[in-house]
């Protein structure tokens, strides 16, 4: 799968933010005032700025708002209700907290609720196409929850949560990624089943329908770079896991905290680059590539 | 919840109007619809009452309209500006245009005629063209049969007056076993594909024998990956089990071919080896009633196959006992030809033994009387449901006229050519070589040549040669080195113009040919001569005018262009007296007419020619008060008679009661009928004269009724073939017009009068062990020649032409995808992008036909993948011969008909670091036309 | 609607039958020319004289090699080569549909065609995520999702002449490789054909329950089968002495 950056953008940083904004609406930290302002500001801030980094890659964004209208089938449609739904309540509860210094409990909860559906619904939309073997599995939502959870507990400064959480969501990385590259063998979809023709004997690509490159191609069948894919798994877990853990266990200092949050960022990024990139869709098999 | 989906339109107009008209995105000549909305192509679909398509449409047709858009058209006329080759012009106004013509030519023809070379390409109005070329006087007029496939037109005509191709077709209702030989895509095709899909859905079986398995091979049941230039030897093979067996068709054989006929057998004679004659010149035969010598076409005569004839102590025996003698020989027993020819001899033996079974054993009648030509009524006819189609590849071999007539006397002695199932003629073929014209050379300066230029000669008193023996035409057809050449041989018009051999010219005209690329060999070397300069700083060939619709390669050489339309905003004629679009079932001809409008300054070629023939006070083309004879080629097509009666177009003629068909005289209307008919006019066969047709006198006197003959031509099929035992005499010291001594054991070897084997010459003048593969092109069905490149859409789907490499070679080579090879023949070397292909002859490789293109030509940018990526093999291929030490030079064709032998070529291969871009790299042409843009939305309606 | 109709009336698509198709190319065009003019947003091309020509197509022809393996019967099997047009299969499942969060992508229950509705199109590309078959491409100039409507303006079109209410790849199909019917109705020509020949689904483990069924390639290289052979031709003599004497006794038959 292409790895667009917008959609890396969206999904690590709304993921990122929906992760504190759960926090948050449980509390955690108790904060109010300036400081709830400016917690609030990095959450909507992340999960705002990456839905509408989401938009980037529409054929037409203009008309984004019918994305809600079909919650009953489909998980795109389902994320966009929840991120509306999340963002209205922890705006209400957040508004309230800042402003009127009033606490509604009940209020975070739903919201903090709503943002882990959020977070949910986005891995949903991955997790439910049977065409990328390597996304459809129960481990995709476990991990993409794991990662917002732990990096939510870390931009949270819930530094107990996150020792616990970013080892979990880096155990289910590693999980993921050992489960994916054998997913598309494991399947069964394969050139004999794309093709009909297995019956007959080894089925191999010949002529392409077209010598040069199209939509399918460069969307669906993204081979560049995935050479480098174990160094960019070993950078996103020392990255996204084992450093920020390192680095919280290190008595407290925000600096710190900041680098480790900078690091687990840029981890979750390349895994999320990865989590692209080395999607196969079965569409390959059509042009004997995966 | 209720499912509720939007309302759509489901019946949108489709356009505001179709006009009919004829395809020209190949040679196959389908009849379209072309739709038009606000009076632009909207869309194009075939035109299901035409008798080529019948409805359906290949991806070029329907691609027209990317190609009447295509931003590579010329604009304007253009006067070279910068040296020739660097694509330097002015745009200039046509009366400057024909101007600078009449300047050049007019002087030509006062002097010297033979000065001008016109040579027309892939030219679809080829009896206009060399109507036009015969007028102006010049003997040296061809269009490009001789680098495509004279070789199956001439060895169908001379053996059984008539061919595969345009010339004939299976019958697709009857047929059971269908067997094709290596066949050009752009003829026919789409024909071919509707014949290879209704056979296959009953279920009857497909035998593809072709090096490569794609296209209609992939569908094939049954593939003979066959070794290049071996086909001959395979089918001798299959004749050898055939004859062993006893599996011919003898009362076939007996009355309708020339198997019975005596040869003399005296080697004495100055008639040795030819056939034994009445007085009145006929073929003689025992007659099995009498046992007398008779004439072969006397009335209720039985021909007797085996019977022989002593006279004065000589006996002369018929044709079938030299078949016999030669065929039955051990050097064509399967196992003997296995290995050479790349297959099993199990194999050879078992399809010989299905060929028999299903010619004998399903054979049929249809109940149809008929009366064959010696008077003799038939209840019934007999149907062999196995039929044969051939094309290029067998044909671009120097071995590729003796090996197209092998596989005629296969489906010969199988009794299966003109018979229900069988291979059928489509009017106005079958015709005899001796119903078609001889070719002509006798030149007067400031007159017309004494006759038609191409025809097929009927021994040496026919060849084209000057008092002095030497050749008479610049491309030496007709000529000792090739005598047969009925197409002439356009791919040595520019290397012998270059030489000065047989002379120099002043004027090379050409129409269509992309000769500084796809369409010769040797394609650096021809840009050289093409701007190649003398002593005192002239161009070698002084003159080049040149007219296409495109900005292909060949622009950039000329001095002059004459810009025609596309094929949309023309007027054609698909004449019965060119290559016409006939059925087995139906005589038919066809127009294209001017469906849009140019909306640029160019013209059709053809009336540019009818003007620029009035200017040159052409007899043909001007009235006897000196104005012009025809407006335009509409104006011709309507008006012109090439004999009382006969006209260019056969349908709507004016006869004496009205409106006729056939035979009639000019109706200014016909066009406007032709277009209310669908663009096409087509007249059936009547039942009953539409099988047995060169023996049956009820189609003999339809064909005279409708023009196609003067006088019934009923004849017998040459098995044995006279003319090329003339040659072979005159070779051995007989007559008055003899070969030169080099050229002597030559002809002797080759011209043989019944089909025989040889190896390619290139196997002969390179080191086979040094260069130990074959090296093939195809052309790609979504492709024609270099025109495809062009289109927006056919580049998508063949942008670039890998070399497709069997495991054999792919393995020893240690390919792997994305390497490249270098390829060298003796000639040049080439470095190319490679790719595995399995279902290949483990000692072939091949590409797809001319889809590397030049930098800057095309309308295409720089980058192009057909100009990076993309090779031509023409780059390994040289029109010559290696030298052989004896100063001559030896043209890379068939010694009979002078065929480029394209498919000829050796080469060896190995690895190599992949290049920048595909190698020879030549620089860029400046484009006459700019570029095409960077986006495409076409939508003309709104 | 992104819902799936529990049923539809007719099931209309197609039949392909691989042992017939000669890759030729023409259903790609002649889809592409119809397709460019008619139902929605023309069918683009990116830099189409240029160094990287790209466009949008509904219909493509892939190709295949097939090797078999050897047997006692067949002991050196040549390579097959195989043409394989491709276009979006109508599936009764359709997973494109169900993911669409506008409602742009849509069953019809009349027929079954799968449609998309481009004015609701935002362009998020995952329906062509979600289609196994590569029957999605995404336009680049209008940014809709482009797809194979089965010809949907065609094949009731009243301005068209009856017999060619078809689809623009089947009416133009030079080797009459592709079929189109319903297959609701068991007595249809493509249902009809889809028993006969063994009609296959492709990717069936993908559970989307396509509706354009292929026809396998029949069996090959039969002659090659050692215990298939015919009988070979007995000779009628050994020497070409004797052929002639076997003529003169064939002829006296005649």
């Amino acid at each position: 799968m292409h790895p667009a950056p917008s959609v890396i953008v969206f999904t690590t940083l709304s993921g990122l933010g929906f992760g504190l904004l759960f926090w948050l609406g449980l509390g955690l930290p108790a904060v109010s005032g300036w400081v709830a302002f400016v917690f609030f500001a990095i959450g909507f801030g992340l999960a705002i700025g990456g839905l509408l980094a989401s938009t980037f890659h529409l054929g037409h964004p203009e008309r984004a708002i019918k994305a809600f209208s079909q919650w009953r089938s489909s998980w795109l449609s389902r994320e966009g209700v929840a991120a509306v739904a999340a963002l209205l309540v922890m705006g209400a509860y957040a508004a309230l907290l800042i402003f009127f210094d009033i606490k509604v409990t009940l209020l975070g909860w739903i919201g903090a609720v709503l943002s882990l559906v959020t977070v949910y619904a986005t891995s949903m939309i991955y997790a439910q196409l049977s065409t990328i073997p390597r996304w459809k599995t129960p481990l995709t939502p476990a991990l993409l929850l794991a990662i917002a959870l732990a990096g939510g507990a870390l931009l949270a400064g819930q530094i107990t949560y996150a020792q616990i959480l970013l080892p979990i969501a880096g155990v289910l990385q590693v999980l993921w990624w050992v489960r994916g590259d054998g997913a598309l063998l494991q399947s069964g979809t394969n050139m004999a089943s794309a093709t009909g023709l297995g019956d007959i004997g080894t089925v191999r690509a010949f002529e392409p329908p077209h010598t040069g490159t199209n939509y399918l191609l460069r969307e669906l069948v993204y081979q560049v770079g995935r050479k480098h894919a174990l160094k960019l798994r070993a950078m996103a877990l020392m990255l996204g896991y084992i450093l920020p853990v390192l680095l919280i266990l290190i008595p407290f200092a925000h600096a710190l905290a900041a680098v480790a949050v900078i690091c687990h960022l840029a981890g979750i990024a390349a895994s999320r680059w990865l989590f692209f990139a080395e999607a196969e869709h079965v569409v390959g098999l059509y042009y004997g590539k995966r | 919840m209720t499912h509720h989906q939007p309302k759509i339109d489901t019946s949108p107009k489709v356009s505001d109007e179709i006009r009919k008209t004829t395809c020209y995105m190949c040679a196959c000549r389908c009849g379209i619809n072309v739709h038009l909305k606000d009076g632009k192509v909207a869309y194009i679909e075939g035109n299901r009452d035409h008798p080529v398509n019948k409805g359906v449409l290949c991806a070029k047709g329907s691609a027209g309209i990317m190609q009447v858009n295509a931003p590579s058209r010329l604009r304007a006329p253009l006067k070279r500006v910068g040296p020739r080759g660097s694509g330097e012009f002015e745009e200039i106004s046509w009366e400057e245009a024909l101007t600078i013509a009449t300047d050049w030519l007019e002087p030509v023809r006062k002097e010297n005629p033979e000065k001008l070379a016109f040579f027309t390409g892939r030219d679809q109005s080829q009896s206009f063209t060399s109507f036009w070329a015969q007028n102006f006087g010049t003997p040296n007029y061809a269009a490009h049969g001789g680098f495509c496939s004279v070789n199956m037109a001439a060895a169908g005509i001379y053996t059984m007056g008539g061919a595969f191709w345009e010339f004939g077709q299976p019958d697709w209702d009857y047929t059971k076993l269908f067997m094709l030989f290596g066949v050009a895509e752009d003829h026919d095709s789409n024909p071919i594909k509707m014949g290879i899909g209704k056979i296959k859905a009953r279920g009857a079986r497909v035998i593809g024998v072709n090096p490569i398995r794609s296209g209609y091979n992939a569908v094939a049941d049954d593939w003979v990956g066959i070794t290049p230039g071996t086909d001959g030897l395979f089918i001798l093979s299959l004749i050898h089990e055939l004859m062993k067996a006893g599996k011919i068709d003898l009362d076939y054989l007996a009355r309708y071919t020339n198997a019975p006929v005596l040869v003399n057998g005296d080697p004495k004679s100055p008639e040795f080896g030819l056939f034994l004659r009445d007085d009145d010149g006929k073929p003689l035969v025992i007659d099995r009633k009498t046992g007398k010598l008779t004439a072969f076409d006397k009335p209720g005569v039985r021909p007797d196959l085996h019977a022989t004839h002593r006279a004065a102590g000589i006996t002369h025996r018929p044709v079938m006992h030299l078949m016999a003698e030669r065929y039955l020989d051990k050097q064509y027993a399967p196992e003997a030809v296995a290995e050479r020819c790349g297959i099993k001899a199990e194999k050879i033996r078992t399809i010989a033994a299905e060929l028999a079974r299903v010619a004998f054993d399903e054979a049929f009648e249809l109940e149809h009387e008929w009366t064959d030509f010696r008077g003799e009524k038939h209840k019934t006819m007999t149907g062999r449901p196995v039929s044969f189609h051939s094309m290029r590849g067998v044909s671009a071999h120097s071995n590729g006229f003796q090996t197209c007539r092998a596989l005629h006397v296969l489906q010969i002695i199988l009794g299966t050519v003109e018979v229900p199932g069988g291979f059928r003629f489509k009017p106005p073929y079958p015709k005899p070589v001796s119903a078609h014209p001889k070719p002509h050379c006798g030149v007067n300066p400031g007159a017309p040549l004494n006759g038609p230029h191409l025809g097929f000669v009927q021994g040496p008193e026919d060849l084209a040669l000057k008092e002095d023996g030497s050749a008479a035409r610049i491309d030496k057809a007709f000529t000792w080195e090739n005598p047969m050449s009925s197409h002439g041989l356009m791919h040595m018009v520019i290397s012998n113009a270059h030489a000065g051999d047989p002379y120099k010219i002043d004027t090379l005209f050409m129409y269509m040919a992309n000769m500084s690329w796809n369409s010769s060999m040797n394609t650096g070397g021809v840009m050289e001569m093409l701007t190649d300069k003398d002593e005192n700083g002239n161009y070698v060939i002084p003159r080049i005018i040149y007219s296409d619709a495109y900005s292909s390669e060949m622009v950039a050489y000329a001095d002059l262009i004459l810009p025609d339309t596309t094929y949309l905003e023309r007027h054609d004629c698909i004449s019965l007296l060119d290559r016409p679009i006939c059925e087995a079932d139906a005589a038919a001809d066809a127009i294209r007419w001017p469906v849009i409008e140019p909306d640029r300054d160019v013209r059709g070629f053809q009336s540019v020619l009818c003007d620029l023939g009035a200017r040159l006070k052409l007899p043909g083309f001007t009235n006897e008060d000196g104005s012009a004879k025809y407006k335009d080629y509409a104006d011709y097509i309507t008006n012109h008679e090439r004999r009382p009666g006969i006209g260019p177009l056969a349908g709507w003629r004016l006869g004496k009661k009205g409106l006729t068909h056939g035979r009639g005289a000019p109706n200014e209307a016909q066009l406007n009928s032709y277009i209310a008919n669908g663009g096409f006019f087509a007249k059936h066969i009547p039942e009953g004269s539409n099988y047995y047709k060169p023996w049956n006198t009820a189609y003999q006197d339809w064909a005279v009724e409708m023009g196609i003959y003067d006088s019934p031509q009923p004849y017998v099929f040459d098995l044995y073939v006279e003319t090329m035992r003339k040659f072979q005499l005159a070779a051995e010291g007989h007559g008055d017009r003899q070969p030169p001594d080099n050229l002597r054991e030559r002809i002797k070897a080759t011209m043989d009068p019944l089909p025989i084997w040889y190896a390619p010459f290139e196997d002969g003048n390179v080191d086979p062990v040094e260069y130990p593969v074959h090296a093939l092109t195809q052309r790609p069905m979504a492709m024609y020649h270099s025109w495809g490149t062009q289109n927006a859409w056919l580049r998508q789907i063949h942008g670039l032409n890998p070399l497709y490499v069997p495991t054999k070679i792919w393995e020893a080579n240690r390919f792997a995808e994305g390497d490249w090879a270098q390829v060298t023949s003796v000639h040049g070397t080439i470095t190319v992008p490679v790719a595995h292909m399995a279902a290949l002859n483990e000692n072939t490789i091949w590409t797809w036909n001319a889809i590397g293109k030049r930098k800057g030509a095309w309308a295409l940018s720089e980058d192009a993948p057909e100009a990076t990526k993309g090779f031509l093999l023409n780059h390994l291929i040289h029109e010559l011969q290696p030298p052989k030490g004896d100063g001559l030079r030896w043209s890379n064709s068939d010694p009979i008909t002078g065929q480029a032998a394209w498919f000829d070529l050796r080469v060896k291969i190995e690895k190599v670091s992949a290049p920048s871009e595909s190698l020879p790299a030549f620089d860029s042409v400046k484009s006459p036309v700019g570029q095409g843009p960077d986006h495409l939305e076409w939508k003309v309606g709104k | 609607m992104t819902q799936l109709p529990e049923k539809t009336d007719r099931k209309l698509g197609l039949v392909i039958d691989l042992d017939t198709c000669v890759g030729c190319h023409a259903c790609v065009i002649s889809c592409k020319g119809w397709n460019t003019e008619n139902y929605g947003a023309p069918l683009s091309d990116q830099e189409p004289y240029g160094g990287h020509p790209s466009g949008t197509f509904l219909n493509r022809v892939h190709s295949y090699e097939v090797q078999p393996l050897a047997t006692s019967a067949m002991p050196h099997p040549a390579a097959q080569l195989v043409h394989f047009p491709k276009s979006c299969l109508h599936c009764e499942d359709a997973p494109c549909v169900t993911v669409c969060p506008t409602g742009a992508s849509y069953k019809r229950v009349e027929d079954g065609i799968v449609l998309v509705n481009e004015s609701d199109c935002i362009g998020c590309g995952l329906c062509a995520w979600a289609c196994p078959y590569g029957a999605r491409e995404l336009d680049a100039a209008e940014g809709v999702m482009k797809k194979c409507t089965l010809c949907v303006d065609r094949i009731y079109n009243e301005n068209l002449p009856e017999v060619d209410r078809v689809p623009a790849c089947v009416r133009t199909c030079p080797a009459g490789a592709r079929h189109f019917g319903d297959f609701a109705d068991p007595d249809s020509n493509v249902s009809k054909l889809t028993a006969e020949r063994g009609g296959m689904d492709l990717m069936p483990e993908q559970g989307t329950k396509p509706v354009n069924k292929y026809l396998p390639p029949r069996p090959k290289d039969q002659m090659d089968q050692i215990d298939v052979l015919a009988p070979f031709l007995a000779p009628v003599m050994d020497e070409p002495k004797g052929f002639l004497g076997w003529l003169d006794k064939a002829l006296e038959k005649i």
